[in-house]
């Protein structure tokens, strides 16, 4: 995965990511989409390009368990979400929607900088500064989820779930 | 092994013995989503495949945060649901019912269930000692097609709370205290467990306001053990025989432990844009107020508005503010009809809303204005959160939040 880093800071919830005064398009989420993120960054809907990353402080997600902020950076073209640290609900819906969720120190990553993520590796390798970050891949039951291609599907190939066999 | 609430409630759940840091598949008693998570939750159903509800008796489907329906679009989603409802035999409260964390625990949380909800404050269950967390729509989903889900046990932070609490002090200026204090990714991945004299003396309303905003800390649960305070709510409902005695083992093992001295806080805020950026009254000076907000899941329920009805009866509003009342749910707005609390609420000034999410989730029922302030005894106040990003959210408790309804700007209720 090699993209643009789009730079947030802590604290990043899904208010600012989903806000509720667009409750009415949760139905809709191709038209949500063009909101994302859009009161963190009005611009971002417009900038962001397929395969770019939003790299994001501390609580990454926080607040309403609003699936919808997750599935809506997917459909924005962002390959992975990568912050210091996120919020519980919106790290477990990241990863039930297939989305790629990596804890690390993001103050190694500017704005713009242009990243690659080696997600089995567990590192980013940063092309602008010619930098490298390690990061802990995630718990190993999730990466299976993960690569099951989200929950239904995993749950489905599974009957169930495959930590329980 | 000696467990935290959080590990007990798991361990009877999952078949064996766990602990802090395992991975566990549990079964799930009760299942809530709401007509914001509620639609993909079912679309999510859908794509599973399995064409069946583990517990339609309790799979519970509220219409709660749009309610009622301000625009078409919502109008279609609760008709989803409501056929959803209908074809699988769940259980509907449709507008006009409450808030699903008020209903939910009024109908059918019992002392060491698990309850999964497509919502973050399902963590308000907690007060009654049962394990209740927030998710997302799929995971609540596979929830509601398989009646288990998986979770990793949460270390847990005590915090023991001791002290008689000031007079116009609450459950919630502890709570503001107490996130204020850790923060907001305080308790995150964590359970919280609450203790001490001064909550074993609170009924299950105060508690469930400490609950309610655990996740405001990051927490994944709220608990709390279970007692006379407990059955006495769960008797209030007609539930008694649903009580247990739910409690933590003496040498259980904590994360940490928070001692709180409830003697020495004075009413808390919250200043925008933050749950953590807490002051105490007496340090918020000069601030305007344009609306005040007293209701929701976190202060709407009868003995909030006892409170507030004491405080105000005979009084006028000031002039530039606005004052919105949102009972928790139907049974509190019938308790607060009876007592003649809404009486004195309406001749106070304020519009009394429908029992229900009402303006804090910034759909309808007070959008605020460029530049305006509100007071709300809700439980959030993220940039944008009542439907505004251009407005100031300050949390408070319902005390609080009165007092600057009367005097225009941010008031200690201690000095009317």
């Amino acid at each position: 995965m090699k993209g643009i880093a789009f730079k947030f800071g802590d604290d990043i919830s899904t208010d600012l990511i989903a806000p509720g005064r667009y409750f009415h398009l949760r139905s809709n989420l191709e038209e949500l989409a063009r909101h994302v993120m859009e009161d963190a960054d009005p611009q971002f809907p417009q900038k962001v390009k397929p395969g770019d990353f939003i790299v994001a402080g501390k609580n990454f997600g926080c607040g309403s368990s609003r699936e919808h902020a997750p599935r809506i950076i997917k459909m924005a073209g962002v390959s992975a979400v990568i912050a210091k640290s996120f919020a519980r609900i919106f790290y477990r819906n990241a990863v039930n929607i297939g989305l790629p969720v990596v804890e690390c120190d993001t103050d190694k990553i500017s704005n713009g900088d242009e990243i690659k993520v080696h997600l089995s590796e567990g590192m980013i390798k940063n092309i602008s500064q010619d930098t490298s970050i390690d990061f802990r891949p995630l718990p190993h039951f999730m990466v299976s989820i993960l690569n099951d291609g989200g929950l239904v599907q995993h749950i489905k190939k599974h009957h169930g779930f495959a930590a329980a066999k | 092994m000696a467990q935290t609430l959080a590990e007990k409630i798991l361990s009877s759940h999952s078949g064996r013995e766990v602990a802090a840091g395992d991975i566990v598949v549990a079964d799930v008693d009760i299942c809530l989503v709401q007509d914001g998570t509620g639609p993909l939750a079912v679309r999510s159903w859908r794509e599973l495949g399995f064409g069946k509800v583990a517990h339609p008796d309790k799979t519970v489907i509220f219409l709660d945060h749009a309610c009622p329906s301000p625009r078409k679009e919502l109008s279609n989603d609760h008709k989803f649901l409501r056929e959803f409802a209908e074809q699988t035999g769940c259980v509907l409260k449709d507008i006009g019912e409450g808030v699903c964390h008020q209903v939910i625990c009024e109908e059918f949380v019992r002392p060491g269930d698990i309850l999964v909800g497509a919502d973050s404050h399902t963590c308000t269950g907690g007060a009654l000692g049962a394990f209740t967390t927030g998710m997302g729509s799929t995971d609540i989903a596979v929830a509601i097609a398989l009646g288990k889900t998986w979770f990793k046990v949460p270390q847990t932070i005590k915090v023991a709370v001791n002290g008689k609490l000031s007079k116009h002090v609450y459950s919630k200026d502890v709570m503001l205290y107490l996130i204020g204090k850790i923060g907001v990714e305080g308790a995150n991945y964590k359970a919280l467990e609450f203790c001490g004299k001064t909550i074993e003396e609170m009924d299950e309303s105060s508690r469930m306001a400490l609950s309610n905003m655990a996740i405001e800390a990051g927490a994944k649960a709220g608990i709390i053990a279970s007692d006379e305070k407990t059955k006495e709510f769960l008797k209030k409902y007609g539930r008694e025989k649903d009580f247990t005695a739910v409690t933590p083992d003496v040498y259980a093992e904590y994360e940490k432990i928070i001692d709180i001295d409830a003697s020495r806080l004075s009413p808390q805020v919250a200043l925008p844009h933050a749950v953590d950026n807490v002051k105490p009254v007496e340090e918020v000076k000069n601030v305007k107020v344009h609306q005040v907000v007293i209701g929701t899941c976190t202060n709407g329920r009868i003995e909030d508005f006892r409170v507030v009805a004491e405080l105000c009866k005979g009084k006028k509003k000031a002039k530039h503010t606005r004052v919105i009342v949102c009972p928790a749910s139907k049974s509190v707005f019938q308790e607060t009809l009876k007592e003649g609390l809404i009486d004195i609420l309406v001749e106070f000034g304020a519009a009394v809303i429908a029992p229900g999410c009402g303006p804090c989730v910034g759909v309808h029922g007070g959008i605020l204005a460029d530049n305006e302030n509100c007071v709300s005894t809700q439980n959030r106040n993220f940039l944008g959160r009542m439907g505004n990003p251009n407005s100031f959210i300050y949390l408070s408790s319902p005390a609080t939040a009165i007092a600057s309804a009367i005097a225009g700007e941010i008031a200690d209720p201690r000095k009317i």
